[in-house]
């Protein structure tokens, strides 16, 4: 045993290469923290930085002085109130119709053979490579009184007057259906892909009828990527702001429009500010409640 | 046990395309057999257990559970214990929710489940597991998680897809004892995947040897080892050497030797010996049966702990394998480049027609 003594001879007395290999430890981390500093700088100037700004404004009234008026309107105002149901209504309701139109989706894509469920795939993406105003107006054109789907739905005589599709709840919904479907159909399909498909052969094998095997396997397992999908689309939604102002016809006021009125029409940054404060602190408690259910899907789902 | 159930399988196909996976399989399996279906890669191992579990539909044939018909029965009427290479238990539930999966789906009463879970539980030595999630198991754990689970129904039959292949050697070698004597417990009619054959050596009261799609052969695990009946199967089944045999006018000569055989499978002609390397031993001439000789020389000598292997090359070049017991009193092994003569008893010749296939 007096080989290694030789290697050792410099740290022999002290503690085994402890020091260097600890020196190592942390220059790695060093290095890992090297490569995510771009990308942290970038988010620290445009968002940390403009994001603190509004929060400082929305504490200041029009002299620059600290208070709370903006939040005490909001609170006194009805219209603000308003303002926030519709965008919960409207974005529960976009997530709701997304989910029932993107679960079985995302199901029948998971069961298709990989290279078929890739170009199904594509075509669910499309509308991601086509720019959204592009995608809203088309809804437009199809929509309105004199267009694609009421002249066609005329001369075929199915309905005698011009339906009223559009620049209300319903053409809002559409378009932000459409806009929105892709982001929950993608981390659903995800997590129904990782889902094991002799899982279900087991539960089938054990006596399950398909159906049992779905609600009792499949979809309890499923509820991660249902859970992630929905808290994107609900999120998202809240903030939406070009649909709904041109689909919506001025019917529909969710909170970013309302903030764009209040900066366009009223230069009332304070009050936008608040507005913006509020939405964000609403849509950081719906992703932490999502995180805590998505996990909690993931380990309790399905019994107990 | 008196309500096992035989397993008749008749005409069965399957085709992908232009490629017959299972070509008019026919096979039988008799009640609480252990029957273990064994072959290379890409055999059709796996396509004949999913298609008497019900999870493949075949193009053509019949799959009879005792009297009944269940080639268009679906896999959850079929009452099938199945255990999965990956066990596939349901990360959602845990152990004990797992083992009582089948039972809630019988609408067993909930104390009557609970008991039965613990009994399960208990046999399969995972007292106290109960509650675990299973992602908190080791792979044995989940092993027997997944066996309990297929079991505590008291299934018809018991269909293992090379249930212990993520196992670790060690592992794998208790788990087959432990298959083994649970089903002497149970005595379900068992039909048992795998492409190790020690495992269906082991493990089978019969093996079938599946080659492209065909049963090449079926019997019990001795027979097929000493009789393998085609060069596929003896490859495929144990290890051996063999030599090419030239038989004119009855007698039959390999490798520079003429040797003998109780069976001779061809009047004329070519086919093939078999040397087991356990069989094969150095002469000395103090043998007492009559004895096959070969001369050779030996190339290198493998010291393997329980055995000592010996590669050998025959006057014609043919290589040959001999395997000895070692004793802690061995003498030292005969050098490499030393000459050396060795010998197969009569009796335990095996000459196989040489169908010019091969296992590999
Ligand atoms: N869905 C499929 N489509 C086309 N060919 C398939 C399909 N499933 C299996 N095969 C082919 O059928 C043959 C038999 O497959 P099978 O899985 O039964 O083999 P196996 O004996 O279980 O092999 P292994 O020991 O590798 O598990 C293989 O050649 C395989 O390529
Ligand atoms: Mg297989």
């Amino acid at each position: 045993m007096s080989a290694p003594a030789l290697n050792l001879s410099r740290d022999v007395d002290g503690d085994f290469h402890a020091a260097a290999l600890r020196r190592d430890h942390w220059r790695e981390r060093l290095g890992q923290a090297a490569l995510a500093a771009p990308a942290l700088l970038l988010v620290g100037v445009m968002v940390l930085l403009p994001v603190g700004w509004l929060f400082g404004l929305s504490f200041q009234d029009d002299a620059g002085a600290p208070s709370l008026e903006h939040y005490r309107r909001m609170l006194a105002e009805p219209s603000y109130g308003r303002t926030f149901r519709t965008t919960f209504e409207i974005s529960l309701a976009t997530t709701a119709i997304c989910i029932l139109l993107g679960y079985p989706l995302a199901y029948f894509l998971s069961q298709l053979p990989r290279r078929a469920a890739n170009l199904c795939m594509i075509a669910v993406l499309l509308p991601f490579w086509t720019s959204l105003l592009v995608r809203t107006y088309a809804w437009l054109v199809l929509l309105q009184r004199s267009g694609l789907i009421n002249t066609w739905g005329m001369d075929l005589g199915l309905w005698s007057e011009p339906l009223q599709l559009v620049h209300n709840v319903g053409g809002t919904l559409i378009g932000m259906v459409h806009i929105m479907l892709p982001f929950l159909v993608l981390p659903l399909y995800s997590t129904m892909r990782g889902i094991d498909g002799d899982l279900l052969r087991a539960a089938s094998s054990l006596g399950s009828t398909p159906a049992h095997g779905f609600w009792s396997v499949f979809f309890p397992l499923s509820l991660p990527g249902l859970a992630a999908g929905s808290a994107l689309v609900f999120v998202l939604c809240l903030g939406f702001y070009v649909t709904p102002a041109m689909l919506g016809g001025g019917k529909v006021t969710m909170v970013s429009n309302r903030i764009a009125n209040d900066i366009e029409l009223f230069f009332n940054w304070g009050a936008a500010s608040a507005l913006g404060v509020v939405l964000l602190a609403i849509t950081l408690v719906v992703l932490v409640l999502a995180a805590r259910l998505s996990r909690g899907a993931g380990l309790f789902g399905g019994g107990h | 046990m008196g309500n096992a159930l035989p397993i008749a399988v008749r005409h069965l196909s399957k085709a992908y395309g232009a490629v017959s996976v299972l070509d008019d399989v026919d096979l039988d399996v008799r009640p609480g057999e252990f029957l273990t279906l064994l072959g290379p890669s890409g055999s059709g191992k796996t396509t004949l257990l999913m298609a008497i579990a019900g999870f493949l539909r075949p193009d053509k044939g019949s799959i009879r559970f005792g009297e009944q018909e269940v080639v268009r029965l679906a896999p959850h009427k079929r009452e099938i214990g199945m255990v999965f290479q990956n066990y596939a238990l349901f990360p959602h539930m845990s152990v004990a929710r797992n083992i009582g999966f089948p039972l809630r789906l019988r609408r067993v009463p909930a104390p009557e489940i609970a008991r039965r879970v613990e009994a399960a539980l208990e046999m399969f030595q995972l007292g106290g597991y109960g509650e675990r999630s299973i992602t908190q198991l080791s792979g044995g754990q989940r092993q027997r998680v997944a066996l309990a689970r297929a079991i505590v129904f008291e299934p018809r039959i018991i269909l293992m897809d090379e249930p212990l292949s993520a196992l670790d050697k060690q592992l794998r070698e208790r788990m087959q004892i432990e298959l083994r004597q649970l089903h002497d417990r149970l005595g379900t009619t068992t039909v048992y995947v795998t492409h190790d054959q020690r495992e269906a050596l082991t493990m089978s009261d019969r093996i079938a040897v599946l080659d492209r799609g065909r049963i090449a052969r079926i019997d019990a695990p001795r027979a097929i080892y000493d009789h393998p009946g085609s060069r596929f199967v003896a490859e495929f089944i144990g290890e051996s050497s063999f030599l090419d045999v030239e038989v004119t006018d009855g007698i039959c000569r390999a490798a520079g030797s003429v040797v003998r055989a109780p069976h001779v499978p061809v009047a004329r002609g070519r086919c093939v010996m078999m040397l087991r390397p356990e069989r094969l031993r150095i002469l000395d001439g103090s043998e007492s049966e009559a004895m096959n000789r070969f001369d050779g020389t030996v190339q290198s000598a493998i010291y393997q702990g329980d055995t000592l292997l010996l590669q050998i090359v025959l006057a014609d070049g043919s290589p040959v394998t001999l395997r000895m017991a070692t004793r802690g009193d061995d003498a030292p092994p005969p050098a490499g480049g030393s000459p050396i003569a060795v010998g197969i008893a009569v009796g335990d010749t095996v000459l196989l027609a040489d169908e010019g296939r091969t296992a590999a």
